[in-house]
């Protein structure tokens, strides 16, 4: 398919290995966390693994949306969606996400009516469709989705439309890495950032962590070749002793984001004073709700929630997963009493997960490690090793080893402004 | 690898390999009929042992049994399919020709040649004459250029909102021909993996056709009878095994469960796998993945490597085999899995079924 096939060449991609496999340096240990839920799935799906040097370790990170959301947050979905005049609509991945008294598809078997959808627009029209019956949106994600919630909401009050109402679970991306890198168990030597979620919020965001935990970032995008290249300028800073954020995703990823997006999201949405993560606990500001002037299309405001916080099964490991601390299988339940067809944690549900994308796809790939690779020439001003991956950029300044660096150079260097501890702009609840 | 990685990939591979599934959930969801792990658990941990036979033991596309008419012994091939797609009409379709075809694959799975179906029709108070009328032709239709008579009908009406629209049960008789066994326990390492055809085609035509995506495509169901090119298959190629007919749950399913039946391996190459661009489009864009998606015209087939060009040759010499391509190997190892090589250079496991096949949402 024009646009992807280039982006999953195996003999680029067999190129690029053998340049990490260079770089990586026999006897050290690499380990780097993919932030996102989609580069998970992208590592496993194509068993990206397989083209690491043995000394380089992908850790899967808290970005799967479905993951973070506590069983609690579910079970109050569960309570809106049986009430008989409701029309409750979801992605997909929350259908079977697992609660106090089963799922949404369990609800849904009981009579509850459940509606799968692929936007929040799609429920919106469900509510002009369907006027006399209450339609709520269970809105989750990060960043990435969260602008799209926005605009839904702006349209149901220009439109009017009263019987639509959002259930907000938006969570931000920022925070969360600002626990993980705080948490004592912390062994992650660089970033692989979360090129979406970067779409909107730009790169700013991530100065903090190279500047005050030493991490280096490269935003990346979700094609294998991405995720390859961003774990070859990973290996690059280490080897140079830098640490920056970089843009492997220059062909979307603008170093400002998408200001409009954000202002949609200000619009609406401002920050909570504590939101509680699966796995991660309660993280301070690091979730969205609705603003009070949309109350009307507010559900936690129309319709009463148990709101009951439920500890996470005793069994279940997912924060330490979503951590980095504990790999998928090492989790006690992993494969016996959690397994995709009956999920105990929410990291075997959503594909994103990394105990389902392992479960999936990762057996295999881990049974065939790479031989320990050889440390072949790599001198500075070597071709592009990713045989012309299209940039929207050509003129993009090109670092040392000729991969095409983020379009505007500041974002490498750190910055010495004031310190981003919010995701740019959102507005504090006072 | 450590021992404790070793330890949890053996539990998961011993737990796939495991004939009998568990049926855990306390009421009927939706992922009971998508064709994967549920749908398995409620067929052999619910059904199989009320229904124990060894016509049915097989759970093969269609049951074989001999018979001995008093002129000399025969074996007939039986099957029986419902009928639920929404909408009831969709691009390259509708529910009719779908039936029709759907029971005649089923025979052809199992090298029969069919002789004739029964509909069995379920209909909901409300709907348009015009529609049923339609559809009956559509039927008919079907049927006759098959080559297949409806010997046998039954129509039923129930109340508005009790059934969506018309639901249809088909049911078909074939003739398997003497001498000839096909089946996962013909299987053998080294054997070869066809598909007569691109993947994925009919689940996204509903998918797309459905208009709740947004999504506008020229992507048509792959709906058709296969028992013509099954016939010319088997007469050219002595060296077939096993052929399948992959509907619900894709590809994926149908090669796990050969794979598990045969105690064998499936090893496919994602760069060789047929599917068009709009079809990997929608796929990508809704984060589906197509070896999962259902498909109505298509068939997997297993041949010993001396017949593979043989049986290329005869699947590309009808036009339902035109984009016939060779798409993976049997192996030894690892027994009961399938596996795929990315086009990537690396490899992953593929799995059965779990739950519907849902959209990732970024």
């Amino acid at each position: 398919m024009k646009h992807v096939s280039e982006y999953r060449a195996g003999d680029a991609a067999a190129r690029l290995a053998d340049r990490i496999a260079g770089l990586a340096q026999p006897g050290r240990r690499y380990q780097l966390m993919e932030v996102c839920g989609g580069h998970t799935h992208a590592i496993y799906r194509h068993g990206i693994e397989d083209l690491l040097p043995p000394e380089v370790e992908l850790v899967h990170g808290p970005g799967c949306p479905v993951c973070v959301i506590p069983m609690g947050r579910q079970d109050d979905a569960i309570a809106i969606a049986e009430r008989p005049e409701v029309i409750f609509t979801t992605f997909g991945d929350m259908l079977r996400v697992p609660a106090s008294r089963g799922s949404l598809q369990d609800a849904k078997a009981r009579g509850a009516d459940v509606r799968m959808v692929y936007s929040p627009l799609d429920a919106l029209r469900i509510a002009r469709e369907c006027p006399d019956r209450e339609v709520v949106f269970f809105a989750i994600g990060f960043e990435t989705t969260a602008p799209s919630t926005a605009v839904t909401l702006l349209r149901a009050r220009a439109e009017g439309i009263r019987n639509f109402s959002v259930f907000c679970n938006h969570v931000t991306i920022v925070p969360a890495l600002r626990a993980i890198l705080e948490s004592p168990d912390l062994r992650i030597d660089g970033f692989i950032g979360p090129g979406h979620v970067s779409t909107v919020i730009g790169l700013r965001p991530y100065r903090f962590i190279a500047r005050d935990h030493g991490r280096p970032v490269v935003v990346s995008g979700f094609e294998p070749l991405d995720v390859l290249q961003s774990v070859y300028m990973l290996l690059g800073q280490l080897a140079d002793g830098r640490c920056e954020v970089e843009n492997q995703y220059t062909r979307v990823v603008r170093e400002a984001g998408n200001p409009q997006a954000m202002r949609a999201i200000r619009e609406t949405m401002e920050l909570r004073t504590t939101f509680e993560w699966r796995g991660l606990g309660f993280i301070a500001q690091s979730a969205l709700k609705l603003r009070p002037e949309l109350s009307a299309w507010d559900a936690e405001a129309r319709f009463p929630l148990p709101a009951v916080r439920v500890a996470d099964p005793k069994a279940c490991q997912c924060g330490e997963v979503l951590k980095g601390v504990i790999r998928p299988w090492e989790c006690k339940v992993f494969g016996t009493a959690c397994t995709p067809e009956r999920p105990i944690g929410t990291c075997m549900v959503s594909s994103e997960g990394a105990c389902a994308a392992y479960y999936n796809y990762g057996r295999l790939a881990r049974r065939r490690g790479r031989e320990p690779a050889g440390r072949p020439e790599t001198p500075s001003g070597t071709p592009p090793p990713t045989g012309g991956i299209p940039s929207p950029s050509p003129g993009a300044p090109a670092r040392t080893g000729g991969i095409a660096a983020s379009p505007s150079g500041s974002t490498t260097t750190p910055s010495s402004g004031s310190s981003a501890k919010l995701p740019a702009g959102i507005p504090v609840p006072r | 690898m450590d021992e404790r990685e070793r330890e949890a990939i053996e539990r998961i591979e011993a737990r796939r390999r495991r004939p009998r599934r568990r049926l855990l959930e306390e009421q009927v969801t939706l992922a009971h009929g998508a064709g994967g792990g549920s749908t398995h658990a409620l067929v052999e941990s619910l059904f199989l042992p009320q229904l124990a036979n060894e016509l049915l033991e097989p759970l093969a596309d269609s049951a074989v049994l001999d018979f001995d008419g008093g002129q000399g012994r025969g074996r007939l091939a039986f099957t029986t399919d419902s009928y639920v797609v929404r909408p009831l009409f969709f691009p390259g379709g509708d529910i009719a020709r779908l039936a029709v075809n759907g029971t005649i694959n089923d025979l052809a799975a199992v090298g029969a040649r069919p002789l004739c179906l029964s509909a069995a029709l379920i209909i909901e108070e409300g709907l348009p004459i015009a529609e049923l009328e339609r559809l009956a032709r559509s039927l008919g239709a079907a049927a006759r250029s098959a080559g297949i008579p409806i010997a046998a009908a039954d129509t039923k009406v129930v109340e508005r909102t009790k059934a969506d629209g018309l639901y249809l049960c088909t049911t078909g008789v074939g003739v398997v021909a003497p001498g000839r066994a096909l089946g996962p326990s013909q299987m053998r390492p080294g054997d070869r993996v066809l598909l007569s055809g691109t993947l994925a085609d009919h689940g996204m035509a509903i998918m797309v056709a459905r208009g709740e995506l947004e999504l506008e495509g020229e992507i048509a169901s792959d709906t058709a009878p296969l028992h013509e090119l099954v016939a010319q298959l088997l007469a050219a190629a002595d060296g077939v095994r096993c052929l399948r007919d992959p509907t619900r749950g894709g590809i994926a399913t149908t090669l796990n469960e050969l794979a598990s039946a045969a105690d064998l391996s499936i090893v496919l190459d994602e760069v060789a796998l047929p599917i068009r661009p709009a079809v990997m489009g929608a796929c990508e864009l809704l984060g589906i993945d197509p070896l999962y998606v259902a498909n109505e015209g298509k068939l997997v087939v297993v041949v010993a490597p001396e017949d593979l060009d043989t049986a290329l040759a005869a699947l590309r010499n009808h036009p339902l085999g035109r984009d016939a391509a060779l798409v993976g190997e049997v192996r030894s190892e690892p027994p009961g899995m399938v596996v795929l090589e990315t086009a990537f250079g690396g490899t992953r496991v593929v799995g059965m079924l779990a739950g519907d096949p849902l959209p990732r949402i970024c």
